[in-house]
């Protein structure tokens, strides 16, 4: 096939426009000076001094609480959701009512879980961001373990009903060992995404201490700092040593499901 | 127990649990939100439940109209550059070897996995007035400019956010194009552009209308991107829609500016369907 040349231009230029960013964030995070902006030398000062802020250290942790609780609800009920999805209803409408979370904007979400949580008079905190997190995270479980589902060898499961095992004792013993590839894939996005979320925690997280995107969001507004491109720099790393780390184990799970 | 007993309790066990948290979070929630679009703002935020005409007679009212205007321009000049960066990017990618392909698509969506706030940050980084791109113009003795706060800076975060959006369905629909089919044209005589415009091109519309919406949803709704790097002065509707529920206080607007923001994308989901069906 012939590859024109001039192809490799602006196939280049965007892996230069999504790298670029990211480089010069990283560089000036070892900044000797005060500047975010001019490198007048290396220093790991920076670093030094985010360990010792509690707003950051406090945004990590309640980041932490608000994404393992959404993923345990999103995990639970969204896996659930896929098996009743595809073994007991054939309902197009249900299937796009699952779907929408992931689809609607995110800021119509938290809008409407605003408007919703003001309404009952919740008082709004981490729980309510653990809650409002549940409803996106669990659209995508849904979707990935339906994927699994469909690819999944029925037969196994009429030969347990056959024998006389009811709908839950059939889930537990054959359907749910079959699909935990699935489940943890779809665990692991669900955790990544309410890491990453801003948009809904922003609305619905109230006087509350915030979480680490909000903490970010507002160091933003307040001016720009060395620290803030420190923090940037681990969060880059954690994220590709993730995806870096998921991509590597997808490989062996695709290699063995071939022998 | 009987078969179709056994059903109606799976359907019961697995389906009522997801079922009942998406009605209670979601549709309730939505449902809220279209409801208070007909209803009176409350002096301390919240709503007065009196019919009014009031919201929808605001948004448009000019001052309104142009926001939503305007922010339909910033989403479809950020879609337009998004494909035409994207479309060359994703055919070269579909054309590497196995081993490079995997690689350079891990590389096109490895930014995206990281935190949105802060890829947003490194262009206030790059763009400001002391940043990397002024120094880099002070060296050819070219003037700083002003690159942040305006809406080529927006259009740049935006861009920048969601381009994996529209590389990835790019990169499906080229990718099962038959390469057999280029290379008839080829051999029938036409040239590299000709057999691009007739062939690969058409072929792959599905790509460019996935990877289009997914770019344009995000880039319409957005705010946080016009309110870092747009400064005081570009608003978009997730702007307004953000001051009217967290500072304004009037939910009912907010309401149904949010509602114009669905209707939008519904119009655009709609007619994404119909093109892609007749394609």
């Amino acid at each position: 096939m012939r590859r024109s040349k001039l192809l490799y231009v602006p196939f280049w230029a965007t892996y230069v426009f999504l790298y670029a960013p990211i480089a010069v964030l990283v560089v000036m995070s070892f900044n000797a000076g005060e500047s975010a902006y001019t490198y007048e030398g290396f220093s790991l000062k920076w670093y030094g001094e985010l360990a010792g802020d509690d707003r950051i250290m406090n945004g990590v942790v309640n980041t932490l609480i608000v994404a393992v609780g959404s993923t345990v609800i999103a995990t639970v009920l969204g896996t659930l959701l896929a098996v009743g999805l595809a073994r007991y209803t054939r309902s197009k409408l249900l299937d796009a009512v699952s779907l929408m979370p992931a689809v609607l904007p995110d800021l119509v979400l938290a809008i409407g879980l605003l408007v919703f949580y003001g309404m009952i008079q919740l008082t709004l905190g981490l729980y309510s961001v653990i809650l409002a997190h549940g409803v996106f995270a669990m659209a995508f479980v849904a979707a990935v373990v339906r994927t699994r589902l469909s690819g999944a060898d029925t037969s196994l499961e009429e030969a347990s009903r056959d024998l006389g095992a009811g709908p839950v004792a059939t889930f537990m013993r054959i359907t749910l060992p079959q699909l935990a590839p699935g489940i943890v894939a779809g665990a692991l996005l669900a955790f990544t995404l309410s890491l990453d979320e801003f948009v809904i925690a922003f609305f619905t997280i109230g006087n509350a201490e915030p979480t680490l995107p909000i903490v970010i969001y507002s160091m933003i507004r307040f001016g720009v700092t060395p620290k803030i491109n420190a923090l940037a720099a681990i969060l880059l790393l954690v994220s590709f040593t993730a995806v870096i780390a998921g991509q590597r184990l997808t490989k062996i799970g695709e290699s063995r499901a071939q022998d | 127990m009987s078969r179709s007993r056994g059903r109606r309790l799976g359907a019961f066990v697995f389906l009522t649990p997801g079922l009942t948290y998406l009605v209670v979070l979601l549709l309730v929630p939505l449902a809220l939100v279209l409801s208070y679009t007909v209803f009176q703002r409350g002096r301390f935020g919240g709503v007065v439940y009196e019919f009014t005409a009031e919201n929808f007679e605001r948004l448009v009212d000019p001052l309104y109209l142009d926001v939503v205007i305007g922010s339909l321009k910033i989403a479809a000049v950020t879609t337009v550059i998004a494909l035409l960066a994207g479309y060359p990017t994703a055919y070269l990618i579909a054309q590497l070897p196995r081993k490079w392909k995997t690689i350079a698509l891990v590389a096109i969506v490895l930014p995206f996995w990281t935190n949105f706030i802060i890829r947003v940050y490194a262009w206030i980084i790059l763009l400001s007035g002391p940043g990397l791109v002024n120094s880099g113009l002070k060296v050819f003795g070219i003037e700083p400019l002003e690159l942040l706060y305006n809406e080529g800076a927006i259009v740049a975060g935006l861009v920048y956010s969601y381009l994996p959006l529209m590389v990835l369905p790019l990169f499906a629909a080229i990718e099962k194009l038959d390469p057999q089919l280029r290379e008839a044209s080829a051999n029938l005589g036409a040239s590299g552009l000709t057999t691009f415009r007739k062939v690969t091109l058409p072929l792959t519309v599905p790509g460019v209308l996935t990877g289009s919406l997914f770019v344009f949803v995000p880039s319409f709704g957005n705010f946080v991107i016009p309110e870092l790097l747009g400064g005081s002065k570009s608003l978009m509707v997730g702007n307004l829609i953000r001051q009217q529920f967290l500072s304004a206080r009037d939910w009912p607007f907010g309401s149904t500016l949010a509602l114009a923001l669905i209707a939008v994308l519904l119009v655009l989901l709609v007619a994404q369907a119909w093109v892609a069906r007749r394609a």
